[in-house]
């Protein structure tokens, strides 16, 4: 048995929180962003320093995911070609809903500087994506507020309902 | 998005031209000026038809017949020691000439020096693979294939390398659009969706920096935010920022240095 005594009528420290299933349920999904890695061309480089120590993508709780089976996130960064088009979207079709996208960088915004026939003119000809990062290639802080603003987005969303699931069609 | 216009003559119809500028030449000299390479031309001319041949740029460049060029090649590598085939491909004459220019460049490790054969053909013609001589013309050939239509004969695996199996068209080509045809234009939402799926999708954005003011499938203000696809065009509410840790999430709270703990002494 404990000895020190705690004042559970002070300082929150009733071991009792009460909330609303949608914050609960948003504060996890929010703060567990596991993310699929998806380094397709340079920007790819700024993912993976976002991920390593110094920028460190744990304390937000978005770990990066080899696969998309344990994945909700998608970073596309870099440019996607249309070879790669299926693949991306196959990909996305394999993650579990609820899933979100995140288009890093320009190439995978618009096509950015490769307006050429073998580019993709932005990823969401393919995926429905949730945030536009711009930037070429954006620096791992503006990665780092992008899932911060992704973060609110989830926040801001009723968890209970059933979720609908993003369609481009 | 610009309307799409054919641009199947882009080598006849130059949209700009400089009337006062004169194409540089690389100069060329006359074999004979160098001992080394004048032998290989004899061996050459000995057994082939040579068209042309000069030095440029202190390599020797020659012309035969595309019929020869394997053996000729091979006579080179087994007897002359050029031991390594650095680059190949294909040049694009067709407007000028109706022809290709397939070029193999060569490199001699012992007399070091670098020898190109050149040869043309036809557009519907197709050439013998060197890959049985040099491995490193397997990859060659098929970018070649990929990016020209060069049909390589006796290639133990003709297939595209850089394009999608089922792609039309080949990309490299002066007639080919620098932006892609109609089939490049839909390839991947006819290949993903279906050709259905076209109108709804809609053709590909070609200015990069457009923006759509009100247009929230794909853009959001921040700090305005809506929910997708809403109409804006009578203006948006405002949703100020809210962090977490002043929205009252269980658990999270904002950082106070006041309260924050400085620990100064090491060893307590």
């Amino acid at each position: 048995m404990a000895q020190h005594q705690v004042n559970y009528l002070k300082d929150g420290g009733l071991p009792v929180a009460l909330t609303t299933i949608d914050k609960v349920v948003n504060w996890g999904r929010s703060n567990s962003l596991w993310a699929l890695t998806y380094g397709l061309a340079c920007c790819g480089i700024e993912m993976m320093a976002s991920g390593a120590s110094r920028y460190d993508f744990d304390r937000f709780g978005t770990i990066f995911r080899a696969s998309p089976r344990q994945a909700e996130l998608m970073v596309v960064a870099g440019t996607l070609t249309k070879k790669h088009a299926e693949f991306i979207r196959r990909l996305y079709d394999q993650m579990t809903e609820p899933k979100w996208v995140i288009s890093m960088g320009s190439c995978a915004n618009t096509g950015g500087m490769f307006n050429t026939y073998s580019t993709v003119q932005g990823v969401d000809r393919v995926i429905p994506v949730d945030l536009y990062l711009p930037g070429c290639a954006p620096r791992p802080e503006t990665l780092q507020y992008g899932v911060m603003m992704l973060q609110q987005k989830i926040r801001r969303e009723s968890a209970s309902r059933a979720q609908k699931p993003k369609r481009l069609m | 998005m610009r309307a799409y216009t054919p641009k199947d003559n882009v080598q006849k119809k130059p949209y700009y031209t400089d009337r006062y500028w004169v194409a540089p030449q690389v100069a060329k000299h006359d074999v004979s000026s160098d001992d080394v390479f004048a032998a290989d031309l004899d061996a050459i001319k000995a057994k082939f038809d040579v068209l042309d041949a000069y030095i440029q740029v202190e390599q020797m460049v020659v012309v035969i017949n595309a019929a020869d060029n394997f053996a000729v090649i091979e006579m080179l590598k087994n007897e002359r020691d050029y031991n390594q085939l650095s680059e190949m491909s294909a040049i694009d004459w067709l407007a000028s000439e109706g022809k290709f220019e397939i070029f193999y460049q060569m490199l001699s490790m012992t007399k070091r020096k670098r020898l190109r054969i050149k040869c043309k053909i036809d557009e519907k013609e197709s050439i013998q693979s060197v890959e049985k001589l040099f491995r490193s013309a397997d990859w060659s050939e098929r970018e070649m294939y990929d990016m020209f239509g060069v049909v390589v004969n006796n290639h133990p695996f003709m297939k595209r390398i850089l394009m999608p199996d089922d792609w039309e068209g080949f990309p490299l080509r002066k007639t080919y659009p620098l932006q892609g045809d109609e089939f490049a234009a839909w390839y991947e939402v006819d290949k993903i969706f279906g050709k259905e799926a076209r109108e709804i999708i809609g053709p590909e954005n070609r200015d990069p920096a457009r923006i759509d003011r009100y247009d929230t499938e794909r853009f959001a203000r921040l700090g305005h935010e809506v929910p997708r696809g809403t109409d804006i065009t009578h203006g948006e509410p405002d949703t100020p920022l809210v962090y977490q840790e002043n929205e009252g999430v269980f658990m999270i709270e904002k950082f106070d240095a006041q309260k924050s703990v400085v620990i100064s002494d090491r060893h307590r």
